[in-house]
């Protein structure tokens, strides 16, 4: 067979094609995400004026005069028709106007700065302990599938994925609160420094540290260990389960064989190869998991007194308070979207097939 | 090395643990847990929430009080004293001299007249209960004036009965503003709402420290009081939506007084001995609606039947005790011309006879819009179990607050479960809304109660706003107490209860008193031990 081959690409162009090649992958990226905001929107705007709520009443309350509750009306644009409010809306939100809240009286960005931090703090440490103790029983499961290592997986995941997460609240209140005093109660911070910590960063615990007040960061982490925690056994149930089975496949592939008939030991076996193939769809899950308590997990943060953005978000629902739902559910989708974004560059970059 | 790591890691944790423990409240200082989410704003002129009224009135004085010990009997506030014209058009209040609002400015007759024009004109929610007297934006100022720095002088539209105009007085929208302050704040002739939002300019009890919303607010004392300097030094009302942590709270001391606890956690805590209990009457009373455009329910006979249907007992037993008792008339208890008649009890046969001579003798079906929250949804599976007996299907649809008062507000429902709370402590608020019609159409102006549910009534609505202009108080009473009696009767309203508010605090803390309305449940007095 005689090769009629192209003369072998010199080197600038085949560099200018990688770089093409990524920009492309970016751009479609871009484009999904565009896509997604732009439905996004869409989508919440018309949940919103569907919704058999009058949202006149949020802002006049039921007991408003005929002329009072039509001045709120016309002020908050309602007589107009839809699409000149969806358009009016879309306009706002690209330049960072997101309206006022009219439960809070602030504007709805000032007030996801608020409530943002709160539950990016929970959310993170709640991750931070499902990925430590999650990944490794996940593993140790896999390995000794069958044995009693992998029941008490069992036994931890089924716990994390079926008791409500209020009854686990309340249940660690009352245990580790209430009766023992190993941890403080609900809310981010003791009376007693309410007022020491000026809010920078929205994370208490930052904030405290960078103002030099150690007895307040103290203070802050015993009231975030334990609804960390109970978000956290969530994610351990979560992550773990997903790791065990990920494993198990790639501890059933041939290269595992292969690396073992090379006389690897266990280890570089389990860790450095298996694990290694595990990653992305592992970085995946974890992902998914980080962004559901980014998303605000309402229940814990009911208990806790925590607040955060799932329980602001559920408020002003509940009292049909449109921009800040508007608001929250965009913020959500904007961090679910970078999430999303950031994980499935982690995997290109991790997975040399998907580059 | 590794066991040295390890134990100073070990102690480290220990010390943790230890400083965890820590958690009682400040010593001059109260700490509340209640659910404060319903708060819009801290303006007294825009305020209308139970939380956010309660807020104002510890911030601000008025011009007129109700003394809680005296069965409300009006109190001068800041006004010294008053006189009412023979024609009981003209007003005069005479100021407290050597007042002093929080910013250290002199409180004066014109503070007066712009916190009236403030609040006419800005017109929010609770603006009615001013602008009823015929003051509004364009006639303030000529009805409310500065005869002097301490005189002012205030005309009314109609010779209207003065404990009426008086009890109105004492609502927060009424509320003396720091003129000079607010001015300042001002930002695009807004009266400076905007400020007033998170921020207080009054001379009352206290002052706002910080106010963040759905999160807490925290109140200084104004050592310069003129009724003198707040027992407690701070106040802190910290948002604690979930009963049950309210209860986890209250137990372990971290707080003092917890608002929100639920009929078990109230029982709960009862055995505890550093926790005590104290309750005040609420004006909220909790009633049905009967939309009498649906052809059944507008039948005499029937909205008789459902009043026999209810066991009222039995749900004031099992679901609310201690939360709500029996009440079956509009006016709540402590107002003026209250009465206590309970004309009906359960008595399925009488409501079958009933319903039979309607011409329904096998029941009918019929909707009622239910908020989701407790105790309602329990009140309303009582009452659909009883309505049964008698052949009457009623279907629960259940929905959130909004939602269903929304379809209210639309005369769409059914039946609506709900309830109502005065505006202010005169019984006209109440007969207002229970007992006036005046235009039954869609587009009435005034959509009361009476109209919500299409019950057209010109007869009631002329006694009951003549009753308004009745200037012996005692003859107002009476007219009160033979209008509920007819209302009983025939009104599309099945009055059930009314509320008792409950408030759990840790031993110690004393003199915390629920006033019937959040206007009267005042801070001041609370010491703590």
């Amino acid at each position: 067979m005689v090769a009629i081959s192209a003369p072998t690409p010199p080197a600038p162009p085949r560099a200018k094609s990688r770089a093409a090649r990524w920009a492309k992958i970016l751009g479609r990226e871009l484009t999904t995400v565009a896509i997604t905001i732009f439905g996004l929107l869409l989508v919440t705007f018309l949940i919103a004026r569907v919704m058999p709520i009058d949202p006149v009443l949020a802002v006049v309350g039921d007991r408003a005069p005929a002329d009072v509750y039509d001045k709120a009306r016309l002020a908050l644009g309602l007589d107009k028709p839809y699409w000149q409010q969806f358009a009016t809306y879309i306009g706002k939100v690209f330049t960072g106007d997101l309206g006022t809240s009219v439960l809070t009286a602030q504007k709805v960005t000032d007030d996801i700065k608020t409530v943002f931090p709160a539950t990016l703090e929970l959310a993170t440490l709640g991750t931070l302990i499902g990925v430590a103790l999650g990944v490794p029983l996940g593993i140790l499961a896999a390995v000794n599938q069958g044995r009693w290592i992998d029941q008490i997986a069992r036994v931890i995941g089924l716990i994390g994925y079926s008791i409500p997460v209020f009854w686990l609240g309340l249940m660690g209140l009352l245990l580790f609160y209430a009766k023992l005093g190993w941890v403080a109660g609900p809310g981010r911070l003791s009376v007693a420094y309410q007022d020491f910590v000026t809010p920078v960063t929205g994370l208490v615990m930052l904030d405290a540290a960078m103002q030099g007040e150690w007895e307040a960061v103290i203070d802050a982490f015993w009231h975030l260990i334990l609804p960390a925690s109970v978000l956290g056994l969530l994610s351990v149930a979560y992550i773990s389960r997903m790791t065990r089975s990920f494993m198990i496949t790639e501890l059933q592939q041939q290269y595992v064989v292969a690396a073992r008939v090379k006389g690897l030991s266990e280890w570089r076996v389990v860790c450095g190869h298996a694990l290694g193939n595990a990653f992305v769809p592992l970085v995946t899950v974890i992902a998914l998991s980080y962004m559901h308590l980014l998303e605000g997990s309402v229940l814990t943060e009911t208990i806790f007194a925590w607040p955060g953005l799932g329980r602001y978000i559920t408020n002003a629902l509940l009292n049909a308070d449109m921009n800040a739902v508007l608001g929250g559910t965009l913020v959500v989708g904007a961090v679910f979207i970078a999430v999303n974004l950031f994980s499935d560059i982690l995997g290109r970059v991790a997975d040399p097939r998907a580059r | 090395m590794r066991h040295v790591a390890k134990l100073m890691a070990a102690s480290a944790f220990a010390a943790l643990l230890a400083s965890a423990a820590q958690a009682q409240t400040p010593k001059d200082t109260i700490v509340m847990a209640k659910q404060i989410d319903d708060i819009i704003t801290l303006d007294p002129a825009e305020a209308f929430e139970f939380s956010g009224v309660e807020a104002v009135t510890n911030l601000y004085d008025k011009l007129i009080g109700v003394d809680l010990a005296k069965n409300n009997a009006l109190v001068g506030e800041l006004a010294q004293s008053w006189t009412v014209s023979p024609d009981q058009l003209t007003y005069t209040f005479k100021l407290r001299p050597g007042v002093k609002f929080h910013s250290g400015n002199p409180l004066t007759a014109a503070d007066v007249v712009y916190s009236f024009q403030r609040a006419v004109t800005l017109n929010k929610s609770p603006g009615f209960i001013l602008t009823q007297f015929g003051l509004n934006k364009d006639t303030v100022l000529e009805k409310v004036k500065a005869a002097d720095d301490n005189t002012v002088v205030i005309t009314v539209s109609k010779p209207f009965a003065p404990s009426f105009f008086l009890n109105c007085l004492t609502s927060g929208v009424a509320s003396i503003v720091d003129s000079k302050l607010v001015k300042a704040n001002e930002k695009d002739g807004d009266w400076g709402n905007g400020w007033l939002k998170l921020a207080s300019a009054g001379s009352g009890a206290y002052k706002v420290r910080a106010y963040r919303p759905n999160e807490q607010y925290a109140l200084d004392a104004n050592e310069g009081w003129y009724k003198g300097a707040p027992k407690t030094k701070r106040i802190i009302v910290r948002h604690v939506a979930e009963p049950a942590s309210q209860r986890l709270l209250l137990e372990k001391g971290d707080i003092d007084i917890a608002r929100n606890l639920s009929k078990d956690q109230l029982a709960a805590v009862k055995s505890n001995a550093n926790v005590k209990i104290i309750q005040g009457d609420k004006g909220y009373i909790l009633y049905l609606g009967l939309n009498q455009k649906n052809p059944n329910l507008a039948k005499p006979e029937v909205r008789e039947a459902l009043k026999w249907l209810v066991d009222y007992d039995a749900i004031e037993k099992n679901i609310v005790e201690g939360t709500y008792k029996g009440h079956e008339s509009f006016l709540p208890k402590g107002f003026l011309g209250a009465i206590d008649d309970k004309p009906y009890k359960l008595d399925v046969a009488k409501a079958k006879e009933l319903l039979a001579k309607a011409g329904l003798p096998n029941g009918f079906t019929v909707t009622m819009d239910t908020r989701s929250v407790n105790p309602i949804t329990d009140i309303a599976q009582a009452v659909q179990s009883t309505w049964a007996q008698a052949g009457i299907k009623l279907e629960i649809l259940p929905g959130d607050g909004k939602q269903t008062l929304t379809k209210y507000r639309a005369r769409t429902h059914d039946i609506y479960i709900g309830q109502w709370g005065p505006d202010y402590l005169d019984p006209h608020t109440n007969a207002e809304t229970f007992a006036i019609n005046e235009d039954n159409g869609e587009d009435a102006k005034s959509k009361t109660l009476a109209w919500r549910n299409a019950w057209d009534i010109p007869d009631m609505t002329k006694v009951t706003q003549a009753n308004v202009l009745e200037s012996d108080a005692s003859k107002r009473a009476a007219v009160y107490g033979s209008l509920q009696r007819d209302h009983q009767k025939v009104s599309p309203f099945v009055i059930m209860f009314q509320q008792i508010e409950v408030s759990a605090q840790r031993k110690g803390v004393d003199n915390w008193v629920i006033g019937p309305s959040s206007d009267t449940n005042f801070y001041a007095p609370i010491t703590k031990n």
